[in-house]
């Protein structure tokens, strides 16, 4: 019964979601207020009812109704409470219905806290946000019904894939959508100001936050599944140029480079075309995503035969969707001129600079991507493109944007004077490159990753504290006043220089880990020493124990430095036998200047293990840089301007009410 | 996505053994060193984009194994790649080579930067406020304008 209230509320949903993609954008064109308004109740009654669907998959998933095939395929009675819950997407069906509550989530918000925005391209975005729910919603009903029913249930479920039975379930894949689906929110805005065919500062002002939301969201989901993936999969790699990844990664650099535009529109009033177009193509990466995702065409070229009509119809969404948007865009972006004049050497060169970079960077990432899917359709070849193609192809345009990054940071707006600009980086340069000497001529090997990543590294975190400083007009006046304008900077120069600062520290995290990794593999018996670098480590050897829906062999093993003693180590190979499937759980002793990683292998009649064992440097700083990142869009997510903005417009947020 | 990535990975192993094993480790490290990094540059064919360095599957066993045969016999690290190639196809390298067929593929991360850098100097010279010759006042503009203020 529950089942069915839930696939009665979508169904309600998708009724609605069809009414609001029609009646709002009538209205807004004939400025009938009361057609408008429909999108607002229409925008929540659509979030309450998906909300109420989703509350009864989790409620249907909670209890273990295995007469639903999809809890009988994906969840076990005995599996922990935890992975009962995060198990309703940690399957096709259950995660597009996530993604779709992200979404109606969104035009929720829109309608509660869009109370400034003018009426019409409120109603407008509101009804574009819609006709993406109504295309979802009927992929999710017509395609992927979580809510089907079993005419013969079975007495218990199928589990969930083991490695799916981690707390990493719970936060990866809902900030993940936060950031995906949340760029549909620039991808609406930026189709209403088409349609209504008037970009202006404000309209940035507007959409800056809801980018920024959407990038930070996307920062933290992909550093969490980096992590994830880093201590799940047993031998600690943190990237790997997987499509899925590759999936997720893409919106997010076109997002970053939305971000940066915005600002250019927001502060002159320029680039008001380019920023429509990667709005439109931020959302664009994330169908793409999905449809990469959700088809499985790009990662096994057979898979789309498997569910030939997901695919088709992922690919319909998309065709429309982006067809429809750049027909759109072709027909007004014309009419979005800028009078705005500014010299080869200043901000908005800079940020243009960092567009082109984050887009050609995107473009290798794309064809990388998508490559082994055209040479087999056009030459029938079948080859791979992985990791090593996308180090080489990638990394260029990533080192030439962290290297002008501090220069850009510091330009002003309209015309910059070289010498002066460079007279403050001189110093943080001078230090960059003595660190990077310094690096190399205490190194042992004679690689230059580590001395110009480390080099790079300080490069952006020193730009980014100059960057502050310069702000605070250090040169003017004594250290306490500026220490005084410091704090008294608003919170969206802190947050450009907290994020900047942070890919300094990612830089940093992964030079230190490529250039230093060290790794020991061998068999041990109990009671064996081995030594790698200044560790040692004690092999003190096996136990069986049971988890609640798993066996498992836990090793202990004792790690020293330089003979002192920093902890026990309790690597595990765990077996689910519902799955069955074996899953390696590594031990990992982590702090700020390193990672040891023990990940245990398979035993010989019981006597010796495998054993792979690595001293990771610094790998820690990864994901600092992410959170640091993430932090800094925060910081400008807070920032005063954007509140007010939202708040000082109610002039032209009155639209005449219509004599009738 | 990560999800994705972690079930497609794993679910495909169908025996249980453990990325490189202490027996395949070669005594020499200069060899091995070279062997960790080739196996770093071929795929395992039955896996989702990983490479044979780091899966479990039995054939990436057989593939670590043959890279360690053949430059123990003496093969540079192109010979033991083409050895490879060879006999499992392109498919097995995870970084195509690069030839003609796979040129786009290499060269639209440049292309795309010099169309860009194109659209760029283009744009930005409509922008920048250059004096132009017809900015300036003419000699007759000149004496009218001191006239106007004379007056």
């Amino acid at each position: 019964m529950i089942a069915e209230i839930g696939h009665f509320a979508v169904l309600l949903a998708f009724a609605i979601a069809l009414v609001q993609s029609v009646i709002p954008l009538i209205g807004a064109q004939k400025n009938w207020s009361g057609w408008m308004r429909l999108g607002d109740s229409a925008a929540l009654s659509q979030f309450v009812l998906v909300a109420i669907s989703f509350g009864a998959l989790t409620y249907s998933f909670v209890v273990s109704d295995f007469s639903l095939q999809l809890v009988a395929g994906n969840s076990h009675s005995a599996k922990p409470m935890l992975y009962k819950i995060t198990g309703v997407w940690g399957n096709h069906e259950g995660s597009m219905l996530l993604w779709i509550l992200i979404l109606v989530f969104y035009g929720a918000l829109v309608a509660l806290f869009g109370r400034n925005l003018p009426a019409a391209l409120k109603a407008r975005v509101l009804a574009v946000q819609s006709m993406i729910s109504t295309a979802f919603l009927a992929f999710l009903i017509f395609t992927s019904n979580p809510f089907t029913r079993l005419a013969n249930p079975p007495l218990d479920g199928n589990d969930l894939n083991p490695l799916l039975q981690d707390p990493g379930l719970a936060f990866h894949p809902p900030f993940l959508y936060l950031g995906y689906v949340g760029l549909s929110m620039s991808f609406s805005f930026a189709v209403a100001a088409l349609i209504e065919g008037r970009v202006d500062a404000a309209w940035a002002r507007w959409v800056r936050p809801w980018t920024l939301l959407a990038w930070i969201t996307l920062s933290i989901g992909i550093g969490l599944g980096s992590w994830w993936a880093y201590y799940e999969l047993g031998w600690g790699g943190w990237w790997f140029w997987d499509p899925v990844e590759n999936a997720s990664f893409m919106p997010w650099l076109i997002a970053a480079a939305l971000l940066h535009s915005a600002v250019v529109v927001e502060k002159r009033d320029a680039l008001k075309a380019w920023t429509i177009l990667l709005a439109i193509l931020a959302f664009s990466f994330s169908l793409i995503g999905t449809f990469i995702v959700r088809s499985g065409v790009i990662t096994s070229v057979h898979a789309f035969a498997n569910d030939p009509e997901r695919g088709v119809f992922i690919l319909a969404i998309l065709t429309i969707a982006i067809g429809g948007a750049l027909t759109l865009f072709a027909a007004r972006a014309g009419q979005m001129r800028t009078n705005a004049v500014f010299s080869v050497f200043s901000r908005e060169s800079g940020l243009i600079l960092n567009n082109l970079l984050l887009v050609v960077a995107t473009a290798v990432v794309f064809f990388g991507t998508i490559w082994p899917l055209i040479a087999e359709l056009t030459s029938g070849r079948k080859l791979s493109v992985g990791a090593p193609f996308f180090e080489t192809a990638f990394t260029p345009f990533m080192v030439v944007l962290c290297l002008a990054l501090p220069i850009g940071a510091i330009l002003p707006w309209k015309r910059a004077v070289i010498a002066t600009s460079f007279k403050h980086l001189r110093g943080a340069l001078a230090l960059s490159v003595a660190l990077g000497v310094l690096v190399w001529s205490l190194q042992t090997g004679g690689r230059m990753l580590a001395p110009f990543g480390l080099a790079l590294a300080a490069w952006l975190v020193l730009g980014a504290i100059l960057d502050l400083l310069l702000r605070a007009r250090y040169t003017a006046g004594t250290p306490s006043e500026t220490l005084r304008r410091l704090r008294k900077l608003p919170r969206s120069d802190w947050g450009k220089a907290v994020a900047h600062a942070g890919l300094g520290f990612l830089v940093f995290g992964i030079a230190a880990i490529t250039a230093w990794e060290q790794e020991d593999i061998r068999t041990v018996g109990i009671g064996d020493r081995f030594a790698l670098g200044q560790y040692e480590f004690v092999f003190n050897g096996v136990e069986k124990t049971n988890g609640p829906n798993y066996s498992a062999q836990t090793a202990r093993v004792t790690a020293y430095r330089n003979g002192a003693k920093i902890g026990e180590m309790f690597p595990e190979k765990r077996f689910y036998p519902v799955q069955n499937m074996p899953t390696t759980e590594a031990a990992i002793h982590s702090n700020l200047f390193r990672d040891v990683y023990i990940s245990l292998g398979e035993d010989r009649d019981g006597q010796v293990w495998a054993m792979h064992t690595y001293i990771k440097p610094f790998i820690a700083w990864i994901w600092i840089g992410t959170i640091v990142m993430a932090l800094g869009g925060c910081l400008s997510l807070t920032d005063r301007r954007y509140r007010i903005a939202s708040a000082a417009r109610p002039k032209r947020a009155i639209t005449p009410q219509p004599a009738q | 996505m990560m999800l994705r990535t972690l079930i497609f990975i794993l679910c495909i192993v169908a025996t249980p053994v453990f990325a490189v094993l202490p027996d395949e480790v070669l005594d020499d490290p200069i060899l091995e060193t070279r062997a960790r990094a080739l196996s770093k540059e071929l795929r395992c064919l039955v896996c989702r984009n990983e490479n044979i360095d780091s899966s479990n599957a039995g054939i990436a066993r057989d593939l670590r194994l043959l890279v360690r045969e053949r430059l123990v016999a003496g093969d540079s690290d192109t010979e033991t790649l083409d050895f490879i190639v060879d006999r499992y196809g392109e498919y097995v390298l995870l970084k195509p080579r690069f030839t003609a067929r796979n040129a786009i593929l290499y060269l639209a991360g440049p292309m795309t930067l010099l169309i860009g850098v194109g659209f760029c100097v283009f744009y930005i010279r409509r922008r920048t406020p250059a004096v132009k010759n017809s900015d300036r006042l003419t000699h007759a503009e000149v004496k009218r304008l001191s006239e106007l203020l004379d007056d």
